[in-house]
C-alpha cells in the first residue's frame, strides 16, 4: 500500500470585475506577505486600464441593481452573509495570516454587518426620505436615491470587515462600487469577490481591485464617469489630492468617522445616506 | 381659444395687440445711500482694502450707488466676528430663543416687503411682479420655516446628536438675491451656526438692506455679517477661516472652490448650474403645458439654474405645440421691469447679454433654427428677445452648455425611453418637468430622471419646506426642508 500526500491545488489571486475573475490587463502581480513574513503567495496588482474595465462594469450594472425592488436588494445582500457563513474557516484562515487579533470575532462582524446593512434597504425611504407640506395643490415628496458609480478606498487594516463596512451600505440603496483592496493584506478582499461571484449579486454590482492604493486611488477620483468616492481608506496625505482631482465631475468624497469597527457606531444609516441623492417630486393634485 | 386666436396663432402673425397703459411700480419706497460699507460685527464699516465699485440698474444702465469691496483683511474680521459671535454668544443660546430671532427677520420681510421687492428689480432687473410675487415672499416663508426647525433639531436625526458647525461662508448669486440670502442664512442660523455672507457683485443692495433689518431684530452683532465685491472677495472667503462653504452659481466656480477647500476639511455644500430637460407628452394639457414651458425658460430672463432650457416634445404635439409657443411668445412683454405689466425684464448685466449672445451665435452656426417675436427693446440697459431655436441637435452647444438667458432649445423624441434618455444626456442634474395627463407616467418618469427636482405639470415652483438641490455636476447637498439642515450640522452619535 502506497501513500500518496496530495498537492494541494492553490488559488490564484485574481481582480473581480464585472462578475469575471481576469488578471491585470498589465500582467503585473505583487506578493503578500503574512504577518509572520511568510509569503501568501501573488495577487493582481491593477492597472488603470483594470480600474476602467471595473467603472465600466459598474456603469453597466448601475440601472438594473437600482431598479430592483428593495425587498430583492435586501434579499441578496442578506444571501451574502449567507454565504459568508459557509466559507467562514477560509476566511478566518486568511484574517489570522494577515495577522487579526481575533480572526474569529472579525468573521462574525463582517457576516453580521452585511445581515444589518441588508436590512435597510427597504426602510431608508421612510426614514430618510418623506412627504413635505408644500403651499400649494400638490404632493410634494422627497426620496433618496442611489448616487450611481461609487468608488471605495477600502480600510488597510481589518481586512474583511473594513471592506464589508464600506461596501454593504454603498450597495444597499442601489450603488454599485469599484473597491480598492487592502493593499497589504488584499485575499480576504479576494475571497469576498468569489463569495459574491456565486451568490446572487449580479455581475459588476461588486468589482474589487487588487494593487496599490497610491496608484489606484488618483485614477479613481479623476474618473468621470464615479459620482461619489469613499477615501476611508486612503492615507491622510493623499487626500487633498483626491479631493481636488474629485472636483472635475463633482464628485461626492466620504470619509467615515473614525471609530472602532467592531463598534455599534461603526453601522449607520448615516453612513447609507453618504451615498444618496434626494430627489423631490411635485405631483400636481386635483380632480 | 378663440378662432381668431387660432387663425393668428397657426400663420404665426402676431395676434391682436392690446396696448398696455404703462403702470410703473414707484421707486419712492426706496431710500438709497450713496454708498455702503460693509456689514461686519452688527455694523456697517468702511472698507481697509479702501476699494469701492459701483452697482447699477441694468434696466437704465444708471448707477444707484457705491459698494464697498472687501479684501482678504475685511474678509478675515468679517470671519472674526462671526467667530467671535458663535463662540461666545449663538452657539449657546437656545434653539428656542434663535428661533425668535429669525422669527423677527421673517415677519420684518414680510414688513418690509414691497421695498425689498423694488429694490431688488432696481438692482436686479427682474420684473416687479417677480420680485414681488416670488422672491420676497419666498424668503420671509424660508426664515419662517427654519426659525421653527430652531428648537427641534434632535427629531431631525434618529440617533445623532445634532450641533453647529461653527462659521459658515456663504456665497450667493445675483439671479435671486434676496431668496438665495434666505436660503443660505436662514438654515444656518437656525442650526446654530453663524454666516459671513458674500451677494454677488452686480446685486448687493438687498443683502444690504438686509443688513438694516438684521440691526432692527437686534441679532446679536456678527451673528450674519455681509461682506460686498466680487470673485475676488469670495475666494478669500473660502480660503479663510470659516469652517463650511456654501456656494450658489456656476458649475466653473463650483469645481475652482472644491479645489480651493481640497484637504481643508471643510464642508462643503454646492448648488450649481443647469440643463433641465421640460418633457412635454403628446397627452399634456398643451395650453397649461405652454405656460408651463414659458415660465420654465422665461421666468427671470431664463436667469434661472433650474430652467428648463431643453423642451423636448413628444413628435404628434410638436407643430401644435410649437404654434402656440410662438403665439405666446408674441404676447411676452418684455422691457421696464419696474412696470407691474412686464413679463420678461432686463438681463442682469453687461457681462451676462454678452454670454448669451455668443451662446446663440453658436446656436445659429451649428445650424439650428432661431425664432425670436417682435417687440421693441428699450434703447438703453442689457436686453434679450425671448429665443425659441428649433432644429437642435444634442450636441449642439445651446443643447448642452447652460446658457442662463431667456433662449429655450428644442428637441423631439418618440417614446418615454428616447425621452429619458435625452433628458438625462447632460453632466448636469438640478431639475425636469414632466407634462402628462397620465399620473402613472408622471411617476415612472420621476422615477427615471437623474435630476434632484421634478416638477409635474408645473414648473419653477419653490417652497421653503421642498428640499431643492443637484445631482451629479449640479452640486451637492440639498436647501430647502429638513433635508436642509444637515449641511450646516455636525451629527455625533
Amino acid at each position: 500500500m502506497t501513500t500518496e500526500a496530495r498537492i494541494p491545488v492553490r488559488r490564484t489571486a485574481k481582480l473581480f470585475i464585472g462578475g469575471a475573475f481576469p488578471r491585470s490587463e498589465s500582467g503585473r502581480a505583487y506578493e503578500v506577505f503574512a504577518k509572520d513574513d511568510r509569503s501568501l503567495g501573488w495577487a493582481a496588482r491593477a492597472s488603470r486600464k483594470d480600474l476602467r474595465d471595473a467603472v465600466k462594469a459598474a456603469r453597466a450594472a448601475s440601472v438594473a441593481w437600482a431598479g430592483k425592488t428593495a425587498y430583492n436588494r435586501g434579499q441578496i445582500l442578506y444571501r451574502v452573509a449567507e454565504l459568508m457563513e459557509g466559507r467562514r474557516a477560509q476566511f478566518e484562515a486568511e484574517l489570522a495570516d494577515a495577522g487579526a487579533a481575533d480572526p474569529r470575532r472579525g468573521v462574525s462582524a463582517a457576516i453580521d454587518r452585511w445581515v444589518w446593512y441588508a436590512g435597510w434597504a427597504d426602510k431608508l425611504a421612510q426614514i430618510l426620505g418623506g412627504a413635505n407640506a408644500v403651499a400649494g395643490p400638490y404632493f410634494n415628496f422627497t426620496v433618496p436615491e442611489p448616487t450611481g458609480v461609487v468608488g471605495i478606498l477600502a480600510p488597510l487594516d481589518q481586512a474583511l470587515l473594513g471592506i464589508v463596512s464600506r461596501t454593504a451600505p454603498a450597495l444597499v440603496s442601489g450603488n454599485t462600487v469599484v473597491v480598492v483592496a487592502s493593499e497589504p493584506h488584499p485575499l480576504p478582499a479576494v475571497s469576498l469577490g468569489e463569495v459574491l461571484a456565486t451568490s446572487d449579486v449580479p455581475g459588476g454590482v461588486v468589482n474589487i481591485l487588487t494593487g496599490q492604493v497610491a496608484e489606484l486611488a488618483p485614477w479613481l477620483a479623476g474618473h468621470m464617469d464615479v459620482n461619489a468616492i469613499d477615501v476611508t481608506g486612503a492615507p491622510d496625505d493623499l487626500i487633498p489630492e483626491l479631493e481636488t482631482l474629485s472636483a472635475e465631475n463633482v464628485k461626492r468624497v466620504h470619509r467615515a468617522p473614525d471609530v472602532d469597527p467592531f463598534d455599534d457606531a461603526a453601522q449607520s444609516p448615516y453612513e447609507i445616506a453618504a451615498f444618496l441623492e434626494y430627489k423631490t417630486v411635485w405631483h400636481p393634485m386635483g380632480a | 381659444m378663440t378662432d381668431i386666436e387660432r387663425a393668428a396663432a397657426t400663420t404665426l402673425t402676431p395676434r391682436p395687440s392690446w396696448d398696455y397703459a404703462p403702470a410703473p411700480e414707484s421707486t419712492d419706497i426706496v431710500r438709497l445711500q450713496d454708498s455702503y460699507g460693509l456689514f461686519v460685527g452688527g455694523e456697517f464699516v468702511e472698507p481697509k482694502s479702501g476699494k469701492r465699485f459701483t452697482t447699477i440698474n441694468p434696466a437704465t444702465e444708471e448707477p444707484l450707488a457705491e459698494i464697498a469691496e472687501a479684501g482678504p483683511e475685511d474678509v478675515a474680521l468679517a470671519v472674526e466676528a462671526a467667530r467671535s459671535a458663535h463662540d461666545q454668544v449663538w452657539r449657546d443660546l437656545s434653539g428656542a430663543e434663535r428661533a425668535k430671532y429669525l422669527y423677527r427677520i421673517a415677519r420684518q420681510l414680510q414688513e418690509r416687503a414691497r421695498e425689498f421687492a423694488v429694490l431688488e428689480t432696481m438692482n436686479g432687473g427682474k420684473p416687479i411682479k417677480e420680485s414681488r410675487d416670488v422672491d420676497l415672499p419666498l424668503a420671509a416663508a424660508h426664515f419662517f420655516y427654519y426659525a421653527g426647525w430652531a428648537d427641534k433639531l434632535e427629531y431631525a436625526f434618529p440617533g445623532r446628536s445634532p450641533g453647529p458647525i461653527g462659521v459658515a461662508g456663504q456665497i450667493i448669486p445675483w439671479n435671486f438675491p434676496m431668496l438665495m440670502a434666505a436660503w443660505k442664512l436662514a438654515p444656518a442660523l437656525a442650526t446654530g451656526n453663524t454666516a459671513v455672507l458674500k451677494p454677488a457683485e452686480t446685486t448687493p443692495l438687498t443683502a444690504l438692506l438686509l443688513a438694516e433689518v438684521i440691526q432692527e431684530a437686534e441679532l446679536p452683532p456678527g451673528t450674519i455679517n455681509i461682506i460686498t465685491g466680487a470673485g475676488e472677495t469670495g475666494a478669500a472667503l473660502v480660503e479663510s477661516g470659516v469652517d463650511k462653504v456654501a456656494f450658489t452659481g456656476s458649475t466653473d466656480v463650483g469645481k475652482r472652490i472644491r479645489r480651493a477647500t481640497a484637504g481643508t476639511a471643510k464642508r462643503l455644500t454646492l448648488e450649481l448650474g443647469g440643463k433641465a430637460a421640460n418633457i412635454v407628452f403628446d397627452d399634456a394639457p398643451l395650453d397649461q403645458a405652454v405656460e408651463g414651458v414659458i415660465n420654465g425658460i422665461f421666468f427671470n430672463q431664463g436667469h434661472v439654474c433650474c430652467a428648463g432650457s431643453r423642451l423636448l416634445v413628444q413628435e404628434p404635439v410638436f407643430e401644435e405645440l410649437m404654434d402656440k409657443l410662438k403665439a405666446r411668445l408674441q404676447t411676452l412683454r418684455v422691457g421696464d421691469p419696474l412696470d407691474k405689466n412686464t413679463d420678461v425684464g432686463a438681463i442682469n448685466s453687461r457681462q451676462q447679454l454678452r454670454k448669451i449672445e455668443e451662446l446663440v451665435a453658436s446656436g445659429i452656426d451649428e445650424g439650428a433654427e432661431i425664432y425670436q417675436p417682435e417687440c421693441v427693446l428699450p434703447e438703453r440697459g442689457f436686453w434679450f428677445r425671448p429665443t425659441l431655436f428649433t432644429g437642435v441637435s444634442q450636441s449642439h452647444r445651446i443643447a448642452r452648455e447652460e446658457i442662463f438667458g431667456p433662449v429655450l432649445s428644442i428637441i423631439t423624441f418618440r417614446t418615454p425611453d428616447e425621452a429619458v434618455e435625452k433628458a438625462n444626456n447632460t453632466p448636469y442634474g438640478l431639475s425636469a418637468g414632466v407634462w402628462t395627463e397620465k399620473g402613472s407616467r408622471i411617476l415612472w418618469m420621476a422615477e427615471r430622471m437623474r435630476a434632484g427636482v421634478v416638477w409635474a405639470n408645473t414648473f419653477n415652483r419653490f417652497d421653503p419646506a421642498s428640499p431643492f438641490g443637484g445631482y451629479k455636476e449640479s452640486g451637492f447637498g440639498r436647501e430647502g426642508g429638513m433635508h436642509g439642515l444637515e449641511p450646516y450640522l455636525q451629527l455625533s452619535p
